[in-house]
């Protein structure tokens, strides 16, 4: 990229980010949970899974901000640490969800015929099961594992980002610039590709960052249930069903603290999609 | 005392880049009975012209100085309740891409019996036998049948038919016709224009056709209103405003439109863009930039009303 | 010498439910000489833009030949047709610019794209400012986007593109309709000057029978499907023969013109759906039609040197 086109990039995003303050305000508090994901263990005060069971259940006071759980490990810093597992879910999962979605979408919207009959039918089986039985369902046959909280949480999500690609090409297919495109001798993939898919990025821009909330959730919501990442692992959903056993006995910030950052990240999410989405379309440039 | 009467109208729209400066001091008569032709290219202001007339602007617009006066009545004084009695039954409108101003899940009949209902005294049990001959009014065939239809059945032309009854049907005294032979065929074009004329004559209804289409106008306007970025720049009877246009721009529109007797060469054109609304900096008179006739007081000074015929007026310093 | 396109009883027809075909372009033949300007008029409905998407191959003829320089190039499936060497030569300028340029590419990028995917290697730059440079489009504005640019200059855009690469053929599907009239002159005057300049055979698609008279040598006037008449374009325009192209001619808005003199289409076009071959496709509208018209339909016949019409009565 030349240093003019670089440089107008630059300017675009701080033009961005400047015309809406909330827009701003969600880039902040994205880039402080990347943050905290890249550096956590470094700066969370205490190791999150060393217990200390002299301190157990302690509230929130000087010494530990967010208090202490059953087994004295200082919650601030299973929730610093936590991000990253928690993020590291939810854009892995994401990413290949809209690396395949997108793409099968895009060909079914674009081909039409046997391509779409197909992809339409993959689709609806997915969404044929309760996603988060199916979620469930996929990680107990094939393992406990992070990486199947992956799988599963990509695959459930599919159907979504078929959706909206198929709907948002078709829309385009019989644009101008795409018969001009063929004029000019491109192939259909190639038009696909280079000329009609990346009109389609800023509106499944809006889309990706919905996602990224919801397979936050997903993955704690499946690690609720004990799918997934195993104790002692500090995640925000295990850490939630953990204080949940004590919230009637009185201990309410073990699962307040962990619950109110879950809430955080997917708020920046949502409010982050419109900023991505501006950043990405060449019309809001001035 | 005029049908349809605005005075020094001025009006902005806040957008996300800027405060658009979308009209100036626009005055506009019209007389009950007269069709009168507004001409412009575009972001020349004439359709928003025509929605504050009816009060159908946009929320980010703010009406800074004038008036509109229709029937005597003040309408931008008057009540939401109020205007929605006007509107419909004393003021109507059609609008371009007839098929998409139509409602698209509602049969043409039953749209037209929608009017009929709201603004009529009708008995239910009339409103069908009204709106078929409303439709038959339109010259649509068979308009048993096409009572029935949805506005997808239906050709474009017939789409602007069914409009027609459906802006005629409580007998206005105002049609305003926004652009509405604007991507009809030309054969079309002429069947939808022969019909709104033959039934503005036979009510005695006043006409405000908006186009950009100076041949189109000169055909079937009495009067015609020049606009250009947000002003009225010049207003004339027909047949004056084409045998001897002042205004400059007027001139030049003249000579760009093709017509059979010039060849390529013979044509004109306007050097130069639209300014942008949203500057602050615009000069009084926004045709400047393009002018070759311009003053050193073009471009500070008010605009004048130099009268310059019966009837024939322009606001230019240096008039041809 | 031959023609640059010959197109010779051309048919489309697409299915329509299960039985029923619809005649969009029914036995069309016509040649555009070398240098030659060739309007093609019509309403909605006659068949103009799918005859346009035949000429320019992006969609395949149900029958029929299309001739390229005597070479048939209607035997090349649409789809492998842009790996041809003909693909260069026939281009195409597009009616609406704000929906032709793709609103993530400059229009460096606009203009460079079939340079770099059908150019001979040679650098790109040069040949883009070169094209800019032909239409007038300044070189600054080279960078912008679509949506900072004006009308005019997204159309110059548009047809920089189409020349980029010095096409034989160029087919202009109603390139000023969506421009304000003083634009639209602008434009008008730079097409007159690139045919002249690059000696370029032009397809010029309009509704707009003024412009088409103003650009063409010749004129074709389609009618569901089918040529009701072409012939040199003055003759056309002085004395038409068929009823349908008297119509057209008429209902053009004239300054100082009167209307109450018109003669107006009655009804709807005929249905292109499995038409009758026997009938008149203007039955039914026609001001002069007797029984013999939906018993046998016309044939184009030559009425003089270069002017046919299908019509019983020219």
């Amino acid at each position: 990229m030349s240093a003019v086109a670089a440089n107008s990039s630059w300017r675009h995003l701080k033009y961005v980010a400047t015309e809406n303050p909330v827009t701003l305000a969600a880039f902040l508090m994205f880039t402080g949970f990347v943050l905290m994901a890249l550096v956590g263990p470094w700066i969370a005060p205490y190791d999150p899974l060393a217990s200390d069971t002299a301190h157990a259940l302690r509230p929130p006071s000087a010494r530990n901000w967010f208090g202490t759980d059953s087994l004295g490990r200082d919650i601030l810093s299973r929730i610093i640490v936590a991000t990253r597992l928690d993020f590291g879910i939810a854009v892995c999962a994401v990413a290949a969800s809209f690396a395949l979605g997108a793409a099968l979408g895009a060909l079914a919207g674009f081909f039409g015929g046997w391509t779409d009959r197909i992809v339409g039918r993959v689709s609806d089986t997915i969404m044929a099961f309760p996603l988060f039985v199916l979620a469930m369902g996929i990680v107990a046959a094939l393992g406990n594992t992070v990486a199947n909280i992956i799988l599963a949480t990509a695959i459930i999500n599919l159907p979504f980002y078929i959706r909206v690609a198929r709907a948002e090409v078709n829309v385009r297919r019989n644009a101008g610039y795409v018969e001009a495109a063929r004029l000019a001798g491109n192939s259909d993939l190639r038009t696909l590709a280079l000329h009609v898919f990346p009109n389609v990025l800023p509106p499944m821009m809006v889309q990706i960052s919905l996602n990224m909330g919801w397979a936050i959730l997903n993955a704690a919501g499946l690690s609720f249930i004990g799918l997934g990442v195993r104790p002692p692992q500090a995640e925000w959903g295990i850490m939630v069903a953990e204080g949940a056993t004590y919230i009637i006995s009185g201990e309410w910030w073990i699962a307040l603290f962990p619950g109110a950052a879950l809430m955080l990240a997917v708020f920046t999410f949502n409010l982050l999609g419109d900023g991505l989405r501006d950043l990405m379309d060449p019309r809001t440039r001035t | 005392m005029s049908l349809l009467e605005v005075k020094d109208l001025t009006l902005e729209f806040r957008t996300r880049s800027g405060t658009v400066r979308a009209l100036e001091n626009v005055g506009l008569t019209v007389d009950k009975g007269e069709t009168v032709g507004i001409v412009g290219e575009s972001g020349s202001g004439k359709s928003v012209l025509s929605y504050a007339a009816m009060r159908i602007l946009d929320p980010a617009a703010r009406i800074t100085r004038g008036s509109v006066h229709f029937a005597g009545q003040d309408v931008l004084a008057a009540s939401e309740h109020d205007m929605q009695q006007v509107r419909g039954r004393e003021m109507a409108m059609i609008f371009q891409s007839p098929r998409t101003a139509l409602n698209p899940i509602r049969r043409a009949g039953r749209q037209i019996e929608d009017v009929l209902r709201v603004h009529t005294t009708t008995l239910r049990s009339d409103l069908r036998k009204r709106a078929i001959e409303a439709l038959a009014q339109v010259r649509i065939p068979d308009p048993e049948r096409r009572y029935q239809a949805y506005p997808f059945e239906l050709s474009g032309g017939q789409c602007q038919r069914v409009m027609i009854a459906l802006a005629l049907a409580c007998d206005p005294q105002l049609l305003i016709a926004d652009e509405p032979t604007t991507g009809l065929d030309v054969t079309t074009q002429a069947a939808v224009m022969a019909l709104v004329s033959e039934l503005a004559r036979a009510r005695g209804m006043a006409t405000v056709l908006i186009t950009h289409d100076l041949a189109l106008a000169s055909e079937y306007c009495d009067r015609i209103v020049v606009m250009h970025a947000g002003h009225v720049v010049e207003e004339a009877p027909t047949a004056e405003l084409f045998r001897a246009p002042r205004h400059p721009y007027t001139a030049r529109l003249i000579a760009s439109t093709p017509t059979p007797q010039k060849s390529v060469d013979g044509l004109s054109s306007i050097p130069g863009n639209l300014p942008d609304l949203r500057r602050a900096d615009l000069p009084s008179c926004r045709f400047l930039a393009r002018c070759e006739r311009a003053l050193e007081s073009c471009a500070s000074q008010a605009l004048p009303d130099v009268p310059v015929a019966a009837a024939h007026r322009v606001h230019c310093f240096n008039p041809l | 010498m031959s023609p640059v396109l010959e197109c010779v009883e051309l048919k489309k027809h697409f299915a329509v439910g299960r039985a029923s075909r619809l005649h969009a372009v029914d036995n069309v033949s016509f040649a555009i000489g070398a240098g030659e300007s060739v309007g093609l008029v019509g309403e909605s409905g006659c068949g103009k833009s799918t005859l346009v998407r035949l000429v320019t191959r992006m969609l395949d003829p149900s029958a029929g030949d299309i001739v390229y320089r005597g070479r048939n190039i209607g035997f090349i499936p649409a789809r492998v047709f842009a790996a041809t060497p003909f693909r260069p030569k026939i281009q195409m300028v597009f009616q609406d610019p704000s929906d032709s340029l793709n609103p993530r590419h400059t229009a460096f990028d606009a203009i460079a794209e079939p340079v770099r995917r059908l150019g001979n290697g040679k650098p790109v730059a040069p040949q883009v400012e070169q094209a800019a440079r032909k239409v007038g489009l300044p070189g600054e504005l080279l960078p912008r986007y679509p949506h900072q640019l004006s009308g005019g200059q997204k159309a110059r855009v548009g047809i920089a593109r189409a020349i980029a690469l010095e096409p034989d053929l160029l087919v202009l599907d109603e390139p000023t309709a969506a421009l304000d009239v003083s634009v639209q002159a602008t434009i008008l005057k730079l097409l007159a000057q690139l045919k002249r300049d690059l000696g370029m055979s032009y397809l010029f698609v309009s509704h707009d029978l003024n412009v088409v008279r103003m650009l063409c040598d010749r004129v074709i006037v389609m009618y569901l499907g089918r040529i009701v008449e072409q012939g040199p374009a003055q003759a056309i325009f002085d004395a038409p023969a068929h009823p349908y192209t008297r119509a057209l001619i008429q209902a053009i808005p004239s300054v100082g013109g009167r209307p109450e003199g018109r003669e107006l289409l009655p009804g709807e076009p005929r249905s292109p759906i499995d038409p009758d071959p026997r009938v008149c496709r203007f039955f039914g509208r026609c001001p002069k039609q007797v029984d013999r018209c939906q018993k046998e339909a016309p044939l184009l016949r030559e009425l003089r040197p270069g002017h046919f019409v299908a019509c019983h009565f020219a």
